[in-house]
């Protein structure tokens, strides 16, 4: 195994961007936990295939593309959702669906041959292009520099945002900034699970950690750790079998949820049980 | 006593829903006000405007005969705790911390002694000293009120507004929530809504009667008496003028 990676150089792309991807997973991933915004994030993540057949129609980076769709999804939501009260879900809807029909049509009207987009709608960590993997080194560090040093006003702003603008914080701002590390994370995870399961990658390490930590940085770094694991085990499973990363990646990590879960219910019962 | 706050014509609407109309309160410094009237009467949401966080609104709110940031004015807030997430894995020292965070330059910010002092101070008035370690998970409702009463007083407030501190809450917190809040009382001014009308006619200096718009106003055993001799559903007709319904 070391010999391949030593040898092939899309295992060591692929390794490199389990770690990226495995950063921005637990970090935002806890947060839109917490926050209650795992639905939001997935149609961000959907509308994105907007700009991925845009990218194809027109000839261009197709990330970039999915980078310009998921931003105006994620800020135009939020936009909206100022404007009017108790229709967010609604808003999302309309969000994922117009985005996935955009990106059917673009690719629909491209001449000769569609092209092949499965990669994007499933992921495939093995296929990350040079191109692929600097943009998602400069979204890691975007992502990891704003969370870890404002990482007290983030963990007040997510408890109570209300509070934070009474003291004078620019609470809409703090939110905007948020959506938009949102929709590049998306962007980032888009390789390697694909559109189609993006909201696992983000919701499954984070709620693994939320079962064995009560405290938020803890739980950030604990869904790093299960991030890496899922994605590097996904990795290995599918350059041996052919079958899909993101598939891999998804159902493992949803087996150690569960082990996890399992095991903390039956510790808990353990203790009870000693304590009488 | 100065006039630290004047609400004057205020109107407030969410879309369609006309929350506040037309509505006239003087806050003077070191009154203890009360507030009642029906769920969706607007209580709410005239604690949040005064607290700046509805934009959209008619009328003018002047601070101590300004603007609230020209004020100097320290306004603490103790929301309902149904807006706020119970599981959020926070301690209850790290929940008051919050009030220490500074507004510029917050990057990379570890909470000096004195932040740690000064909440230690607040958390010993409300009696949840011994308890700071704790995740607010674990809290009772009673100890999450006086939590989110300390995060307010880390503030040290000039005035304090109180949204509900006695729901959810047994008998006996109750009690001490209404004992601590006398006390405060003391030291600031108070302005707390809530449906336990009869503990709040006891200790309010003055009572509001809210539904809308104020329907009555001034000593609290006078506002209760009008509140309860009235027949229900007064939120569906047109809010009468302050002078007629004064009785
Ligand atoms: N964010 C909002 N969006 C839309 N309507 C709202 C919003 N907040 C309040 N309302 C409406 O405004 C009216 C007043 O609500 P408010 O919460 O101020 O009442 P309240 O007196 O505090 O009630 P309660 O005793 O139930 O807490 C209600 O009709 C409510 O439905
Ligand atoms: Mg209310």
């Amino acid at each position: 195994m070391i010999q391949d990676i030593l040898k092939y150089q899309y295992l060591q792309y692929a390794l490199i961007t389990s770690v990226l991807v495995s950063l921005v997973a637990g970090l935002i991933g806890v947060i839109i936990v917490e926050k209650k915004q795992v639905m939001l994030t997935g149609g961000i993540a959907h509308t994105s295939y907007g700009g991925v057949g845009l990218g194809y129609l027109l000839g261009f980076e197709p990330l970039l593309g999915a980078f310009i769709f998921a931003v105006t999804a994620a800020l135009g939501s939020n936009l909206i959702k100022n404007r009017m009260t108790g229709v967010s879900d609604v808003i999302i809807a309309i969000f994922w669906s117009l985005g996935m029909s955009l990106g059917i049509l673009f690719i629909g009207l491209i001449p000769g041959y569609p092209p092949d987009v499965t990669s994007y709608l499933f992921g495939n960590i093995l296929s990350v292009t040079t191109l692929n993997l600097v943009l998602m080194a400069i979204i890691t560090l975007i992502v990891l520099i704003v969370i870890v040093v404002f990482f007290q006003d983030w963990r007040a702003h997510l408890f109570d945002p209300e509070f934070t603008t009474i003291r004078g914080k620019r609470t809409k701002l703090m939110e905007n900034i948020l959506l938009f590390l949102i929709a590049i994370t998306v962007v980032a995870l888009i390789r390697v699970v694909g559109i189609i399961l993006v909201i696992a990658l983000l919701s499954i390490p984070a709620a693994t950690a939320s079962l064995l930590t009560r405290k938020l940085h803890l739980r950030m770094i604990l869904a790093v750790l299960f991030g890496l694991m899922f994605t590097i085990f996904g990795l290995f499973i599918s350059a041996y079998t052919m079958l899909s990363s993101g598939a891999v990646i998804v159902i493992f990590g949803f087996a150690v949820y569960i082990i996890t879960y399992l095991g903390t219910r039956y510790l808990i019962r353990v203790k009870k049980v000693e304590a009488v | 006593m100065s006039n630290l706050i004047q609400i004057n014509d205020l109107c407030v609407k969410y879309g369609k829903i006309e929350a506040l109309r037309d509505l006239n309160l003087t806050i003077n410094e070191g009154e203890y006000i009360g507030i009642i009237g029906a769920n969706g009467g607007g209580k709410s949401t005239l604690l949040k405007t005064i607290l700046g966080l509805t934009k959209q609104y008619k009328g003018t709110i002047t601070y101590n005969g300004t603007t609230l940031k020209k004020s100097n004015l320290s306004i603490g807030y103790v929301p309902q705790t149904n807006e706020l997430n119970r599981m959020f894995p926070i301690t209850v020292e790290e929940v008051v911390l919050t009030a220490k965070i500074p507004l510029k330059k917050s990057f990379f910010y570890r909470y000096s002694d004195e932040d740690h002092k000064e909440v230690n101070t607040v958390l010993e008035k409300v009696g949840l000293s011994k308890i700071k370690e704790r995740q607010i998970s674990d809290l009772s409702g009673g100890e999450f009120q006086k939590l989110l009463i300390a995060r307010a007083l880390a503030l040290n407030p000039n005035i304090l507004l109180l949204d509900e501190p006695t729901a959810m809450v047994d008998i006996k917190s109750q009690k001490q929530i209404y004992t601590l809040i006398k006390r405060l009382s003391r030291e600031m001014t108070i302005v707390m809504v809530t449906h336990h009308v009869k503990d709040i006619t006891k200790q309010a200096g003055k009572l509001i009667f809210l539904e809308r718009n104020i329907l009555a106003e001034g000593d609290p055993e006078e506002v209760y008496k009008y509140a309860y001799l009235k027949p229900v559903g007064v939120l569906n007709r047109e809010p009468r003028s302050r002078e007629v319904t004064r009785v």
